[in-house]
C-alpha cells in the first residue's frame, strides 16, 4: 500500500545575510492512508516548515533537498499546475490563525463554493449547496445564514469549523492542520479536538496534526513524532510516548506539564536552557546542552533515528522502555 | 548606530543607485564648496569682453558667461549652494517644527489632537503663493521672508506623516509597558515615540529637500525669493530662459545642475525608504 | 491570608465599557500582601481589560481601585505616577513589550530613571547588571536589543523592568502563554523565586489552569466581564461549584485520560460573542447544563458557599449531578 505522504532526507536551509540557516535536516516520514500522525516540537524545530514545503509553501529563498511524494506522485519537482491540482482538493491545510487564513473581505460561502469550483467543476449554484451541507457536517449552526457572513462576523472556533470545512470538501487524502487550536480558547479547542475526530471517522482521511501541545494531540493521533532542531527525535505510537518515552528530550517535556490532578507543586518542573535558535550548528547531538542523560559521546557524535521496537529513537542513552 | 540603523545600512549599501545618487551628491556638494578656489573669478564680477560666451574649457568661463558677462561657473555654483543651503534649513526646520507637533498631537489624541489637526488643515487650506505675495507686499522682497513663506509650509505635511506613525505606535505594548513603568508624556515622546517614527520620518524629510528646492527655485523664478546679485538656481534658470534661443548654456548649465540635484536627493530618499521598510514590515 | 490585615488592593465594582460593549462588568475582590492570586478565563472574559482597568492604563465606567488607601481611578494623574512604582505589570507577548529601538539594558533602566532620577550612571549600570542576572541572563546582554533575543530571553528583561524597584504588586498578563512548553516552567518558577524573596504579591492571570493551580493561593473564574467563583486551588479543583468552572476543567485536554482510554472532552457550545450576551440573568445560561428559569431573570449575587469559597450561581448550594461524557 502506497503510504499517503511519504517524506524522505528532507533538508530545508533559508538564507541570512548571504549563510544558509538550516531549519530543517533530514527528515524522514511517511503517512499511511486513515492515519492520524501527530508531530511536537517546540519554536526552531521545524515542525511547520516541512509540511509547508508539502503544500509548496515555502518561501521562494527556501533551499529544499530530498523528496516528498504524496500518493506516490513527487511534490518538490511538480510544476505549479499539478501541485494546484492535488492542493486545496486531495491534500489540504488547515492553518493556526484563522483569521488571517480566511480572506476578509469575501463572504463565507464564496470562499468555500469557490473551491469547489476550482477543482470539482462544479457550478457555482451546486457548490454553495455543497458548502452548505460542509458547514452543518462541521457543526455550525444555521448554515446557510453563515454562508453569506464575513469571517470576522464570525468567533475564531467558528472560523477554524469554516477552515475544517473548507479542507474537507473535496475529500481529500491528508489534511495538514498545523496549531489548529493554539489561538483558540480551551473549551472550543476541545470542541474542534472532537470534531476533528469525528471527521476521521466518518471521512477516513489522513491527518498529520502538528502542535507544540502534548495534550491536544494525545487526543487525535495514533502515531507521535517528537521534532528537536530540526531533526525528528523520537516516533512511537501514541500510547507508547505518553507511557515510556524513550528521547530525554520527549520524558523531559512530559514531566514539564503541570498536571490538574496529583499534589500541588512549589515550583514548576522545568527543563534548563532553551531550545537551539536557527542557525546555532552543534557538534554532536543539538539536546546535549540540556539533556540530563548526557555524557561525553553525546557531544561529539549525533546519533541517528535507530528503530527500537515499534518505536524510533534518535539518542546514544535512550530510556529504558 | 542601533541594531536596526546597522541593517538598514547595509541594505542601503547594497542599492546601486541609491550609492551612486549619494555620492554624486555628496561631489556636487563638494564642487559647490570648493568652487570659488577652483575658479578666481567673481559672481559679481562683469567681464564685458566675453558677453554671452560659449562655454569651453580653454577660455577662461568654463560654463561660459551670461548677458552681463559673469562667470556661470562661479554663479552656478554660489546658486547651488544658496539652493541646497536653503532646501537643507527648511527641511530641518520643518522637520523640528513637523515632528514635534506630530508626536504630541498623536499621542495626546483626543481634543488635543483634534485642536491640534485643526491648525494643520487651515494652514493647509491656505493658497501659498497668493500669501507670499501679500507678505511680499507687505515687507518688501527679503530673503528671510522666503525661508519663512517655505517654512511656514515644509511643516504641515511632515506633522502629518508623524501624527500617523504616531498613532499606529501609540497602542503599542511598549508603550503601554513605558505608562506602566511611571514615565510621563514627555519621556514617552522623547524616548520613545520619536525614535520609533523616525524611519519615514527621516526618508519624508531627504524627499521634502527636492521639493522645497523646487519651491525656492519657483519662488526665485517668478521672481519673489533671491534677488541679485545673489543667485540661485531659481534665479539663474529664470535668467537662462529668456536666452534659450540664442545662449543656450544660460539654461542648461543650472537646469542641469538643479535636475541632477534633485534626481540624486530622489533616488537615496527612495532607497533610504526601501532600507528602513524592510524592518518595519 | 491574612485574614485581619488590611487588603493591599481593594477592587469595588470595575466596570469597563468598550462602546457600547460591557466587557468588565462589576468585578470586586481584595488581593492581600505578598498573596498570588490567579485570575483564569477565556477570551472574551475581560480578565486582560480587569488588569489593564485596575492600573488606570485604560478607562473605567464606573467603580474604584483602592491601593493603600487611594482610588488609583481617580487620583490625580502625578500621584498615580508615583503610584505606578509598586505597581507593575509583565506583558503576554514579550517581544512587543520592550522598545524595539532601545538596548534592553536601557529599557530596564527606565523605572529607575523615572522613579530615582538622582542615580548616578555607574550606579544605575550595577543596578541593571544585578537585574539581568537575578533573571537568568548575563549582564553583557544589556547592550543588545530585543530582536537579538529569543521569547522566553524577552519574557526575562520584561520581569527584571518590572521588579527592578521591588514593586509591591505584579500583574502578569498570560505571561507564559506565548511561551515554548519547556521554558514556561522557567519563567514562573522565577516569578516565584523574585516574589519569595521581596514579598511581592501577584495577580497571576492565564488560560492556563494547571499552571494557575500550582503557584496561587486564591484562583479567581471569570467568565464574560464577571467573578463566577472565587475558592483556594484545592477547593476549587478538586469541588469546583460554578457549571463554567466544572466545563472549564472537563475541557482541558490531558494525556492522563488518553492512556486510561476513556473518550475524551465534553460537547461543549460556543461562548457567546459579547454582542450575544442575555439581556438579563445569568451570562452563562445559554450553555449551562443547569439551568433553571431564575437563572434568565435574576443574575446570581457572588456568594460565600463554604468559607473562602465563593461562588456566582443560584444553584451553587446543591449537589449537582457531574456532567456526563457523550455517548
Amino acid at each position: 500500500m502506497i503510504p499517503t505522504l511519504s517524506i524522505d532526507d528532507l533538508c530545508i536551509s533559508f538564507p541570512r545575510h548571504g549563510a544558509p540557516i538550516p531549519a530543517v535536516q533530514g527528515v524522514s516520514l511517511s503517512i499511511a492512508p486513515s492515519e492520524c500522525v501527530g508531530i511536537i516540537g517546540e519554536s526552531g524545530s521545524g515542525k511547520t516548515q516541512v509540511f509547508m514545503a508539502a503544500m509548496g509553501l515555502l518561501a521562494s529563498s527556501a533551499a529544499v533537498s530530498g523528496s516528498i511524494r504524496f500518493e506516490g506522485g513527487d511534490l518538490l519537482s511538480a510544476d505549479t499546475a499539478v501541485l494546484n491540482r492535488v492542493r486545496g482538493s486531495k491534500l489540504t491545510m488547515i492553518f493556526q490563525d484563522p483569521m488571517t487564513s480566511l480572506a476578509p473581505h469575501l463572504k463565507i460561502g464564496t470562499q468555500l463554493a469557490e473551491v469547489l469550483v476550482c477543482h470539482s467543476g462544479m457550478s457555482w449554484r451546486d457548490a454553495w449547496s455543497s458548502a452548505a451541507r460542509i458547514l452543518a457536517r462541521v457543526r455550525v449552526p444555521d448554515p446557510k445564514r453563515r454562508l453569506h457572513q464575513y469571517p470576522h462576523e464570525l468567533s475564531g472556533g467558528m472560523r477554524q469549523r469554516v477552515m475544517i470545512g473548507m479542507s474537507l470538501l473535496c475529500e481529500p487524502a491528508l489534511v495538514i492542520a498545523d496549531e489548529p487550536t493554539s489561538a483558540l480558547d480551551v473549551t472550543v479547542q476541545a470542541q474542534l479536538i472532537e470534531l476533528l475526530r469525528t471527521m476521521r471517522g466518518e471521512l477516513g482521511m489522513a491527518l498529520a496534526l502538528i502542535s507544540h501541545d502534548l495534550g491536544v494531540v494525545a487526543g487525535l493521533a495514533d502515531r507521535i513524532l517528537v521534532m528537536y532542531a530540526g531533526r525528528i527525535v523520537e516516533s512511537a505510537p501514541a500510547l507508547e510516548l505518553f507511557s515510556h518515552a524513550r528521547h530525554p528530550y520527549t520524558a523531559e517535556m512530559l514531566k514539564c506539564i503541570p498536571s490538574l490532578s496529583g499534589p500541588r507543586l512549589a515550583r514548576l518542573p522545568t527543563l534548563a536552557g532553551q531550545p537551539p535558535q536557527p542557525g546555532e550548528q552543534l557538534e554532536g547531538c543539538a539536546f546535549a546542552p540540556r539533556c540530563p542523560r548526557v555524557a561525553a559521546r553525546c557531544r561529539s557524535e549525533r546519533p541517528l533515528l535507530s528503530p527500537a521496537g515499534a518505536a524510533a529513537v534518535a539518542c546514544h542513552f535512550p530510556l529504558p522502555a | 548606530m542601533n541594531g536596526v540603523g546597522s541593517d538598514a545600512a547595509r541594505r542601503l549599501r547594497s542599492n546601486p543607485a541609491a550609492i551612486v545618487a549619494l555620492y554624486t551628491m555628496l561631489a556636487i556638494v563638494a564642487l559647490a564648496l570648493l568652487g570659488p578656489w577652483l575658479n578666481p573669478n567673481n559672481i559679481e564680477a562683469l567681464d564685458w569682453l566675453h558677453v554671452a560666451a560659449r562655454p569651453g574649457l580653454q577660455s577662461a568661463h568654463w560654463f561660459g558667461t551670461d548677458r552681463l558677462g559673469r562667470d556661470l561657473f562661479v554663479r552656478t555654483l554660489a546658486g547651488t549652494r544658496v539652493s541646497l543651503g536653503v532646501g537643507l534649513l527648511a527641511s530641518v526646520v520643518s522637520l523640528v517644527v513637523g515632528l514635534s507637533f506630530g508626536a504630541i498631537a498623536g499621542y495626546s489624541g483626543g481634543r488635543i489632537d483634534h485642536f491640534m489637526m485643526r491648525i494643520i488643515e487651515i494652514l493647509s487650506g491656505l493658497p501659498l503663493i497668493f500669501f507670499v505675495i501679500v507678505l511680499t507686499v507687505v515687507f518688501g522682497r527679503n530673503e528671510y521672508l522666503l525661508f519663512f513663506s517655505i517654512g511656514a509650509v515644509g511643516w504641515l505635511t511632515m506633522a502629518r506623516i508623524v501624527r500617523g506613525q504616531t498613532l499606529g505606535i501609540r497602542r503599542r505594548e511598549f508603550i503601554e509597558a513605558a505608562i506602566a513603568s511611571g514615565a510621563g508624556p514627555g519621556r514617552i515622546i522623547v524616548k520613545h515615540v520619536i525614535p520609533n517614527v523616525v524611519g519615514p520620518v527621516i526618508v519624508y524629510a531627504t524627499l521634502s529637500v527636492p521639493q522645497i528646492i523646487l519651491f525656492e527655485s519657483f519662488l526665485s523664478f517668478l521672481g519673489l525669493g533671491i534677488q541679485e546679485p545673489h543667485a540661485s538656481l531659481g534665479t539663474l534658470i529664470a535668467e537662462g530662459a529668456g536666452e534659450m534661443e540664442s545662449a543656450p548654456w544660460m539654461l542648461l548649465v543650472p537646469g542641469g545642475f538643479l535636475a541632477l540635484l534633485l534626481l540624486c536627493l530622489n533616488l537615496f530618499g527612495d532607497g533610504l525608504r526601501d532600507a528602513l521598510d524592510v524592518k518595519e514590515a | 491570608m491574612n485574614g485581619a490585615a488590611e487588603a493591599l488592593l481593594q477592587v469595588k465594582d470595575l466596570r469597563v465599557d468598550f462602546g457600547a460593549h460591557a466587557v468588565v462588568r462589576g468585578v470586586s475582590f481584595e488581593l492581600f500582601e505578598g498573596e498570588t492570586l490567579g485570575l483564569v478565563g477565556e477570551s472574551g472574559s475581560g480578565k486582560s481589560t480587569l488588569a489593564r482597568a485596575i492600573l488606570r492604563l485604560l478607562r473605567s465606567a464606573h467603580g474604584s481601585v483602592e491601593w493603600r488607601g487611594k482610588d488609583l481611578l481617580t487620583c490625580a494623574p502625578a500621584e498615580l505616577r508615583a503610584q505606578r512604582r509598586d505597581l507593575q505589570l509583565v506583558f503576554q507577548d514579550p517581544l512587543s513589550s520592550l522598545d524595539p529601538r532601545m538596548r534592553v539594558g536601557d529599557t530596564i533602566a527606565e523605572p529607575l530613571r523615572v522613579f530615582e532620577p538622582g542615580l548616578d550612571a555607574n550606579a544605575r549600570a550595577r543596578r541593571v547588571a544585578g537585574m539581568l542576572e537575578r533573571v537568568g541572563l548575563t549582564a553583557a546582554m544589556g547592550a543588545r536589543y530585543p530582536h537579538e533575543f529569543s521569547g522566553g530571553q524577552c519574557q526575562r528583561i520584561g520581569i527584571a523592568r518590572a521588579m527592578i524597584l521591588n514593586p509591591k504588586l505584579l500583574i502578569c498578563d498570560e505571561p507564559v502563554s506565548s511561551l515554548d512548553m519547556s521554558i514556561q516552567g522557567q519563567i514562573v518558577n522565577l516569578l516565584l523565586d523574585l516574589q519569595r524573596d521581596a514579598g511581592t504579591a501577584m495577580l497571576f492571570i492565564s488560560h492556563n489552569l494547571a499552571v494557575v493551580r500550582h503557584l496561587s493561593h486564591r484562583v479567581l473564574v471569570m467568565y464574560s466581564g464577571k467573578l463566577v467563583e472565587i475558592a483556594a486551588p484545592d477547593a476549587l479543583f478538586n469541588s469546583p461549584r460554578h457549571p463554567y468552572t466544572k466545563a472549564l476543567l472537563a475541557a482541558v485536554p490531558a494525556i492522563e485520560p488518553k492512556l486510561k482510554g476513556a473518550p475524551a472532552a465534553l460537547r461543549l457550545e460556543e461562548p457567546p460573542a459579547a454582542v450575544r450576551l442575555p439581556a438579563a440573568g445569568c451570562a452563562y445560561r445559554e450553555r449551562c447544563p443547569y439551568a433553571l428559569p431564575v437563572c434568565a431573570s435574576t443574575v446570581p449575587p457572588l456568594a460565600e458557599a463554604t468559607t473562602g469559597h465563593w461562588v456566582a450561581c443560584h444553584r451553587s448550594h446543591e449537589a449537582l449531578i457531574p456532567l456526563s461524557l457523550p455517548a
